[in-house]
């Protein structure tokens, strides 16, 4: 009996194995009219209805259908559509993931062939370039810049004139808000903002092919000691430090004169903290100059679609500057061309700071596998005040070349 | 040459076992079309090379044999480091939660089995009401329950305690309380524990403790699983025979006399149902950590479960997420094992002694 179900067992896997089917291969391309599946990692109600009514539109003139799914958990979603070989046609990707994704041939390279191509910003071109390839058409971005709380400024008895312009001044400036018992910054605890130092200091983890580790030089480490002496100083705090969540938080509640954000702090704070006044500044410059982080999102277009000229057209209406500057109005991201930056500066002059960013800004890790080791070097950084930074660098050194290397 | 005769047994119940195949026929094609086929591709991919792109048994997949499984356990790395780090989180979630489940569940079957206890049925339902609640929404309650600025929080500072920020919080209680005790220092532990341990974990990393984040999360288990395992005890409960306590009565034993010989042996097979299902239930915990903590802070809410789920989906490593799934059955395996063994009926005379359990028997 038991041999039986064996049998039994072994014949239902090998039907499984019929089943399923072999899935490789170029995918045989259709024209005419195409009914595109787009699956979009959303921030929120504004969003979904801005791209379902720019995709209604382009699908009316063009011809074709569109079918826009806002996806709870986009990461997971997107790893089961590819795994039962029926991925959307077009889906963000966001640039710390790009590159696990183009690792594994799930992207149509596609990019270097629209017209707009050079347009992009070249920090964002990098960010979704794999071995040389400029993969998928970056939708929009936003980067790290200064906020200053104007009223704990005034508090200090600092004036605009006071808005550090480098490390030196941001050291000093912070000095004189705590000698008023005033936090002077809150800063995130992760890579995506302390990253922004090792860049003003010359340094950053990965080479810009994102080919070789370079998490362990002296740039990075000076980068971390001055992190470290503003944190030991309690010149910096973490937000989890201030009770907090996030950085914006401990602003919006006052709690410390100065954060590094990202553009998404003006609707947090407008939709939390309305009563807050501050402005936003570039980031103080490093012994290299200046330096951001920017983060962006991609319209990837799936290897395996069989419209592969329709969703390169859908992308292509989605990423012209009209539509970018509608998107930057309906829910506040920078165009990702430079053709569109002097009309959304008209727009939102407020705004500058975040833009000028794009200019000296450093995009995410750009290799496969760096998931973990980044999270594992966050942690590491949440101890940053008390550990040794040489030791974090060579940890993360070795753990980045491991993954780089499989 | 004449054949030796094959006698066929047939007659009156010749042709029973056809049928009885026909009548099993659906739930083994149910059980194998859904249990053992999917366990079956799960045990392919963790042996396998697959990407997640297309199909695990197409012509391309490699084949890595035990790769993935000495990633877990011999490649020095992040792999092993993180797998690690969750085995021993949900070693010492499963060595304080199910203990602690099971005693307040057993506490509560016996109030509430009190026949002089006024309102029995509305504890019945108040005690079980968190077990039929969708644990999601309960992981959302205790959210703002424990946030910083949270109830709990409120309350200890009306006592004049300063709560810590419960989520954010990745400090092992084993380390508090050695470092209470000034038995070492959590900023400068002792060079003898941080040098090495097993599996690249150290010592002192592997007697951590349950985090702080990881212990509101094991209170909020035992408080919605208890519930469950109340009604468990409670059936047992009232399956002891009046007579039996009666007579205890006349024998002149007090209460705990009576709970602990009468009362306790006769809950037994309650008690070993109620382990096990806590045993193989903390194990597998997921739905807790995917909702309030995603691992964080510093990895010490991170479990095997979770991280397979992480290693697969956003990591792309399915062959090892798949392969932290299979050590994860042999451990609860394993676990369910040894639990079994020391729960054997020690009084029942055997004829032999044999580590598995006998065929048949109901312990």
């Amino acid at each position: 009996m038991v041999r039986a179900g064996l049998r039994a067992f072994v014949a239902a896997c090998l039907l499984a194995l019929a089943a399923c089917g072999d899935a490789s291969g170029p995918v045989p391309q259709r024209t005419g009219p195409a009914d595109l599946q787009v699956l979009i990692g959303s921030s929120g109600a504004a969003e979904t209805k801005a791209v379902t009514e720019a995709a209604a539109a382009w699908a009316a003139t063009s011809g074709n259908a569109v079918t826009v799914i806002p996806a709870q958990d986009l990461d997971q979603q997107l790893g089961q559509a590819f795994a039962g070989s029926s991925p959307p046609d077009v889906f963000y990707v966001d640039a710390a993931r790009f590159a696990d994704f183009a690792s594994v041939g799930a992207l149509e390279p596609y990019a270097d062939g629209l017209p707009s191509a050079g347009d992009f910003y070249p920090t964002l071109r990098q960010a979704f370039t794999y071995q040389g390839r400029f993969y998928c058409a970056p939708k929009d971005f936003a980067t790290l810049a200064l906020q200053v709380n104007e009223d704990l400024w005034a508090q200090a008895g600092l004036t605009a004139a006071d808005v550090p312009r480098d490390w030196a001044q941001l050291t000093a400036v912070a000095e004189r808000i705590a000698a008023k018992g005033i936090t002077p910054l809150v800063l995130g605890d992760t890579v995506e903002r302390i990253g922004a130092f090792l860049v003003q200091a010359g340094g950053w983890l990965i080479s810009p092919d994102g080919s070789r580790v370079t998490a362990d030089t002296p740039e990075n480490l000076t980068a971390l000691q001055y992190v470290q002496q503003l944190l030991r100083t309690r010149l910096a705090r973490y937000p989890s430090a201030l009770d907090t969540g996030w950085a914006g938080e401990a602003f919006g509640r006052g709690l410390a004169a100065m954060t590094v954000e990202g553009n998404w702090i003006r609707g947090a704070l407008a939709g939390d903290y309305p009563g807050v006044r501050y402005t936003v500044h570039e980031l103080p410059t490093g012994p290299a100059g200046e330096g951001t982080l920017s983060f962006t999102t991609c319209w990837g277009i799936s290897a395996r679609t069989p419209y592969r000229a329709q969703a390169v057209a859908f992308v292509e209406a989605m990423t012209a500057v009209d539509q970018q500057l509608a998107f930057a109005s309906a829910y506040g991201v920078m165009p990702s061309v430079t053709t569109a930056r002097e009309r959304y500066l008209q727009a939102f002059p407020a705004d500058r700071a975040f833009l000028d960013g794009a200019d000296h800004a450093q995009g995410p890790v750009n290799a496969p596998k760096m998931g973990n080791v980044l999270s594992d070097f966050d942690t590491q950084l949440q101890r940053l005040a008390v550990a040794d930074p040489q030791a974090i660098l060579r940890r993360l050194q070795r753990n980045m070349t491991v993954a780089l290397r499989d | 040459m004449t054949e030796p005769v094959v006698r066929r047994r047939s007659g009156i119940r010749g042709n029973e076992a056809t049928a009885g195949w026909l009548f099993v026929a659906p739930a083994v094609l149910i059980l194998g079309l859904f249990l053992v086929l999917p366990i079956g591709m799960a045990l392919w991919v963790s042996v396998s090379g697959w990407n997640g792109q297309g199909s695990p048994f197409a012509p391309g997949v490699p084949f890595v044999g035990a790769q993935n499984y000495a990633d877990l356990f011999l490649a020095e790395g992040l792999t092993r480091e993180n797998f690690m780090i969750s085995i021993r989180n949900n070693l010492y979630y499963v060595a304080v939660a199910v203990p602690a489940q099971t005693l307040l569940a057993l506490a509560l079957a016996l109030v509430v089995n009190q026949r002089f206890l006024k309102g029995t049925s509305f504890f019945r339902t108040a005690f079980y009401f968190p077990s039929v609640t969708s644990s999601v929404a309960i992981s959302v309650v205790f959210l703002f329950l424990f946030a910083n600025s949270g109830a709990v929080n409120a309350l200890l500072a009306m006592v004049g305690i300063s709560g810590p920020a419960w989520f954010a919080d990745p400090r092992g209680l084993l380390h508090l309380v050695l470092d209470g005790l000034g038995l070492v220092d959590v900023d400068n532990p002792p060079a003898a524990l941080t040098g090495g341990g097993p599996f690249g974990l150290s010592w002192w990393e592997w007697l951590a403790g349950p985090s702080v984040a990881m212990s509101t999360i094991i209170m909020l288990v035992v408080w919605t699983t208890s519930g469950t395992f109340m009604l468990i005890f409670l059936a047992a409960l009232q399956d002891v025979p009046v007579q039996v306590e009666e007579a205890s009565l006349i024998d002149g034993a007090n209460a705990w006399q009576r709970l602990r010989h009468v009362t306790l042996p006769m809950l037994k097979p309650a008690l070993f149902l109620v382990i096990t299902l806590g045993l193989i239930g903390t194990w597998q915990v997921f739905d807790q950590i995917y909702v309030m903590s995603q691992g964080k802070p510093a990895n010490t809410t991170l479990t095997p479960a979770y991280l397979s789920y992480r290693t697969a989906f956003t990591d792309f490593e399915y062959g090892v997420g798949a392969a932290i799934s299979f050590v994860l059955f042999l451990i609860i395996v394993v676990m369910t094992l040894v639990q079994r063994w020391v729960m054997r009926d020690r009084d029942e005379v055997r004829p032999r002694r044999r580590w598995w359990p006998r065929r048949g028997s109901t312990s």
